[in-house]
């Protein structure tokens, strides 16, 4: 293969995008408009409910890229959610910011905590790194309850929005909604498709193949762990902007980790299609199953367990896989000119990506 | 002067209890290095198991101990053996996402069938006597009992480890389990005699903790960040590590608990990350 790859007299191109990739820009792109005319259209439920997605969607997409790219399983992403509920709420109530630029100014102080955070995280690895995160949000939860100015253990409200009429501030927060997620998808996108995200997919694959092919993966492990941290804090501040209502056990809560986890092993790990299919997914569930209450719960456990025994490649896998689908091609398809044989396609996890790598650091 | 002498003294008793909680996390980290997310909810299902015997099959406490255990050792040989074995592997997600849906699951299946309020096992009183030493510490037997039980877990397991074949088998397995099977050791019922030893270890801890708070099904998740700590501050693979581990979560609890009791899990935690950061391979890490 590598020899094929490198061998000047056979002639072929890289290819990076697929028909049903532009079929999928296009689509979104007219999903985007759509939702971004809601509130001339739309009830205030529709309004609620698109915020509410959004937040979910960002969060598990902020898992999937620490988890499925990044190779960091974390069980403490709710610290990061709750700080940016909080940073949003103290930044709104107390220092006069306007409630909406204090999301994104969350998000971006959420990024300035995780950096001391992640020196002690990365002590841990694999499943230690898991429960390590999880103390590490239990100690800001626990903080956080002990502050009296914020309302201790039984929380406060977002009084900064008093003066907002309803309606401008629910269409306000659908379209940062919306912004939110249409950044998110593009960023990630663009991240994966350029040079980091390759050295990601390898150090992903093997990391000390990466590390030998001149990936400094502790670089790129901070660099993910930092976008994943600020992801994860404006999702946060999202959520509890629709809420208007924060406490501590909700915001620190490791059933947004859960959630997001689940969102994440449905739709399909590792891809960045998944989450967007887990997120409706587990949407619908909720909404409309959600008053079974524990039983909904042990359901949602039981699920979990039976996709990560038996389909560990979840929805959006199983479907590429069967199909050859790809709406968000993140890798590189060489397509030979005749009579050369059609190479196949690989999938979102490229098998030799260190390989790839290294080819693509050599070009560079 | 008292008062620091009762801090470590109830400090290192309710370490104890952690250190017992985290013996069979410790065991399962030793020899499978699964990382088991119910491992607090397994500790609060065994509550449960002894409460249904004890108060509502109206079986004598010692009767129901016994066939505690011995459900215990059942239950932790078939989950591995049928659910886990699965997922025992480098990759350390699949383990994490089965043992956090089975949490996930305990803790509903509990609120479920005995209500969300606490339990605690009955023991006619002996819960609360205790033996008042001079300057006012008072010590409780029960606590005084989970620190016997503690010690003498911790010598049985490293005896277990370092003295028998079964023993040997756990260590081989742990450090090479394709070649273990080369001598004609199954690497699956290895696993599920170490699960089936950490889950009596469970059951013992269950029991202990049981009688001295009331336990509800959502407390699982707490019991498994103190086991956790526990672990990676006495130093993996070490069970006197663990045993040290503990009591230094307990100690650094009491004395948050002392100053005020918003702080006291807050200051375990904290004393944890801080160990982490300055002793990341922790107090006894493995040497043999």
């Amino acid at each position: 293969m590598e020899r094929t790859v490198n061998s000047p007299s056979q002639g072929f191109e890289v290819r990076r995008a697929t028909r049903a990739s532009k079929l999928a820009v296009l689509g979104l792109l007219l999903a985007a408009v759509v939702i971004a005319s809601m509130p001339y259209w739309a009830g205030r439920d529709t309004l609620r409910d698109f915020t509410q997605i959004a937040a979910y969607l960002l969060f598990a997409m902020m898992w999937n890229l620490l988890a499925g790219y990044g190779g960091m399983v974390s069980i403490g992403q709710q610290a990061f959610f709750g700080i940016g509920g909080y940073a949003m709420l103290v930044l709104a109530n107390f220092c006069g910011v306007s409630p909406f630029l204090a999301v994104p100014l969350g998000a971006g102080l959420a990024m300035l905590v995780a950096v001391p955070v992640s020196r002690i995280a990365f002590r841990l690895e694999g499943g230690y790194f898991a429960v390590g995160t999880w103390v590490i949000a239990e100690v800001f939860r626990l903080s956080v309850a002990n502050v009296s100015a914020l309302g201790g253990g039984s929380g406060t409200s977002l009084t900064a929005l008093q003066g907002i009429p309803r309606s401008t501030r629910e269409s306000l927060t659908l379209w940062l909604a919306l912004a939110a997620v249409a950044g998110g998808i593009a960023l990630l996108y663009w991240f994966l498709r350029a040079r980091p995200g390759l050295a990601l997919t390898a150090m992903r694959d093997n990391a000390a193949a990466a590390s030998s092919q001149g990936v400094d993966v502790r670089r790129a492990r901070l660099v993910v762990y930092l976008v994943a941290a600020g992801g994860t804090a404006f999702a946060g501040g999202l959520y509890f902007l629709g809420n208007l209502r924060i406490s501590p056990d909700a915001a620190f809560s490791v059933n947004w980790t859960a959630f997001g986890i689940f969102i994440v092993l449905i739709g399909g790990l590792g891809t960045l299609e998944g989450p967007i299919i887990g997120a409706l997914i587990f949407f619908l569930l909720n909404k409309f199953l959600s008053d079974y209450g524990t039983w909904y719960l042990i359901g949602l456990g039981i699920v979990a367990i039976v996709v990560a025994l038996f389909f560990p490649q979840g929805i959006w896998g199983y479907l590429s896989r069967r199909f050859g689908l790809q709406l968000f091609p993140v890798g590189r398809r060489l397509v030979f000119g005749d009579p050369a044989p059609q190479s196949p396609a690989p999938a979102g996890r490229l098998p030799d990506s260190a390989s790839v790598a290294r080819s693509a650091r050599d070009a560079a | 002067m008292t008062t620091l002498i009762n801090i470590l003294v109830q400090g290192v008793l309710l370490g104890a209890l952690y250190a017992l909680f985290a013996m069979g996390q410790s065991l399962v980290f030793g020899v499978m290095r699964l990382t088991n997310i119910a491992h607090g909810d397994f500790i609060v299902l065994l509550v449960f198991v002894l409460f249904a015997l004890t108060a509502m099959a109206h079986l004598p406490l010692m009767a129901a101990l016994v066939l505690l255990v011995a459900i215990a050792f059942a239950a932790g040989y078939a989950l591995q053996y049928v659910l886990l074995n699965r997922v025992s592997s480098r990759d350390p997600l699949p383990s994490l996402m089965v043992t956090f849906g089975l949490s996930i699951v305990i803790q509903n299946v509990l609120q479920e069938l005995f209500s969300a309020d606490p339990r605690a096992i009955a023991t006619g009183g002996f819960e609360s006597q205790g033996v008042l030493l001079p300057g006012g510490i008072n010590v409780g037997y029960l606590p005084l009992l989970t620190l016997l039980a503690t010690v003498a877990v911790t010598f049985a397991l490293q005896w277990l480890f370092g003295r028998t074949a079964l023993g040997r088998a756990f260590r081989a397995t742990s450090d090479d389990r394709e070649t273990v099977q080369l001598v004609g050791v199954s690497h699956r019922r290895t696993y599920a005699l170490a699960m089936a030893i950490a889950f009596v270890l469970i059951a013992v801890a269950a029991a202990l903790y049981a009688t001295r708070t009331a336990v509800s099904p959502s407390d699982g998740p707490a019991l498994l960040l103190y086991a956790f700590e526990a672990v990676i501050i006495g130093g993996m693979g070490s069970f006197w590590g663990t045993f040290l581990g503990g009591m230094a979560l307990g100690v650094a609890q009491q004395a948050g608990f002392y100053f005020d009791p918003g702080w006291g899990i807050w200051l375990g935690h904290v004393m944890f990350l801080a160990v982490l950061v300055a002793r990341p391979q922790g107090l006894l890490p493995k040497t043999a």
